[in-house]
């Protein structure tokens, strides 16, 4: 069965100048034109295929960009609030929690797409990575939220065992890397997994400044076909999919750290 | 062996602890008593400055532990306390609970740390929990692993801070027997504590807590017999 032949006989039939030929085309007829048109014709599923490497790779670069921006930003806003009130406030440090602070307020202050497009129209005004931009914006704003994660689950460790360690005389480091750290992964792990979802719906702003990722691939196809359903509803579908799989993922996951605590 | 002198506390405009002057000397069991809100168990957190005071001194050993410049860990390393919620550390076994400290601060090896931990157990017979995770054990067990954990860093003395007021009443008992194991072997002890009959039993010297004020110390026979304060008689007649 040639899927091309009946493609190029009913369109043409739909386009025909006789206005019988084109009434007698069916609705299924004309769905399945529109259909090839929208992800088989010139190999056009390529595109999307593309588009999906683009948006995955985004997600996993701008999280990881995310991640590491929060673990510093909570660091510095975890060690700043635990100095003990009769010393001196270290001077570097409440400096440095004044930044955090700062960034954490204006990017979760701010709308997503603004930002992105003050990174690509104002900021890196010559640049024609767009897609890199995208990634960097997506990113910085992302580290905001997932340095209030990490600082939540770390504040979510019940206080006594930060005591408990300190009596023991361990100092402030050790008691954070052997004690409350792995407590609060059980309570980050699960909220970062979210973070990511939301992470790979939003990589779909980048393409309002020309980043080529997913939703690019659908409007590329849409201005060259004059047809909107199936390229958006196709990948409204690719981005439903790849979010389930991956919440079924964190499922997984987070069954995985319950068990442990049933040890 | 620790010497306070002035020592005062406020929380915001709250008076906790007003100047108390108290000197504990070495092997002495030293039992706090005193109704709940009375700033016994602020004092005793004072003592390591899990509290910091924010008035008078504090000098443990012939070092000023509320120097700012004081090294609080090496002196914190001296002094083992245990809490009324146990604060074992979920995430690691009996055996790592114990050993964690010793070896990261340098105080031992791992195999003698490990050593260390074996010979502890026994003695308080949970040999057979050292692998297994805080959560498989009940309360009392929890506790003596954390009087345990304590001891493993070979300290001066142990603060106690109502180790048996999260217990069950049955399981009271087996905590207490350890920790008068410990005072008969001439540990300095300072113990925050409910239980009267462990105060009379084992203390050498009974404080009597209100208001921020040690408002009267004394052997716990002439302290329970004859109790000199109205507040002191007050609170015995209610609690005996």
């Amino acid at each position: 069965m040639d899927l091309a032949y009946y493609y190029e006989l009913w369109r043409g039939m739909m386009l025909s100048k006789d206005p019988l030929v084109a009434e007698a085309v069916t609705w299924w007829q004309e769905f399945y034109v529109k259909f090839y048109q929208a992800f088989l014709e010139a190999d056009r599923w390529k595109q999307y295929l593309n588009g999906v490497g683009t948006t995955l790779t985004a997600t996993a670069l701008a999280l990881i960009l995310g991640v590491v921006l929060g673990v510093l930003v909570a660091m510095v806003r975890t060690a700043h609030d635990q100095q003990r009130p009769d010393r001196r406030k270290n001077f570097v440090l409440g400096f440095f929690n004044l930044i955090c602070k700062v960034y954490v307020t204006v990017i979760r202050g701010t709308p997503m797409m603004v930002q992105l497009l003050i990174w690509s129209s104002v900021v890196f005004i010559s640049s024609r990575s767009y897609t890199m931009i995208g990634i960097f914006g997506l990113g910085i704003n992302s580290g905001a939220y997932v340095s209030e994660i990490i600082r939540g689950g770390l504040m979510a460790v019940d206080g006594g065992q930060m005591e408990a360690g300190r009596s023991l005389g361990l100092n402030y480091i050790d008691t954070m890397r052997f004690i409350v750290i792995p407590q609060a992964i059980k309570a980050i792990l699960p909220a970062l997994g979210n973070e990511f979802i939301v992470l790979l719906k939003d990589t779909s702003l980048i393409t309002v400044i020309g980043g080529k990722e997913l939703l690019h691939a659908a409007q590329g196809i849409m201005g060259r076909t004059y047809e909107a359903m199936f390229p958006l509803l196709g990948i409204a579908s690719i981005y439903l999919v790849l979010v389930v799989i991956f919440s079924w993922l964190l499922g997984k996951l987070e069954r995985r750290l319950r068990q442990s605590d049933r040890r | 062996m620790i010497d306070v002198k002035k020592l005062s506390k406020s929380f915001g405009d709250h008076l906790v602890l007003d100047q108390i002057d108290q000197h504990i000397y070495p092997g002495e069991k030293v039992v706090v008593l005193g109704p709940s809100g009375s700033g016994k168990s602020t004092f005793l957190r004072c003592l390591n400055l899990l509290e910091t005071p924010t008035g008078g001194t504090i000098v443990f050993d012939g070092q000023e532990v509320t120097d700012p410049k004081a090294n609080i860990d090496k002196i914190r390393q001296q002094m083992g306390m245990v809490f009324q919620h146990f604060n074992l550390f979920p995430n690691m076994t009996i055996r790592k609970n114990i050993t964690l400290a010793p070896v990261r601060t340098g105080l031992m090896k791992q195999e003698e740390a490990d050593e260390t931990a074996t010979t502890l157990l026994k003695r308080v017979d949970l040999l057979d929990k050292a692998d297994a995770y805080p959560a498989q054990l009940s309360g009392g067990q929890k506790q003596r692993i954390a009087i345990v954990r304590a001891l493993a860093m070979k300290p001066k003395v142990m603060l106690f801070d109502e180790p048996t007021s999260a217990l069950d009443p049955e399981m009271v008992g087996e905590v207490l027997d350890v920790m008068k194991e410990l005072a008969q072997e001439g540990m300095t002890m300072v113990v925050v504590t409910h239980e009267m009959g462990f105060a009379r039993e084992v203390g050498s010297r009974v404080l009597f807590m209100d208001g921020g004020h040690i408002l009267e110390e004394n052997e716990p026979h002439a302290f329970f017999a004859n109790p000199q304060n109205e507040r002191t008689k007050l609170f015995l007649s209610k609690v005996l």
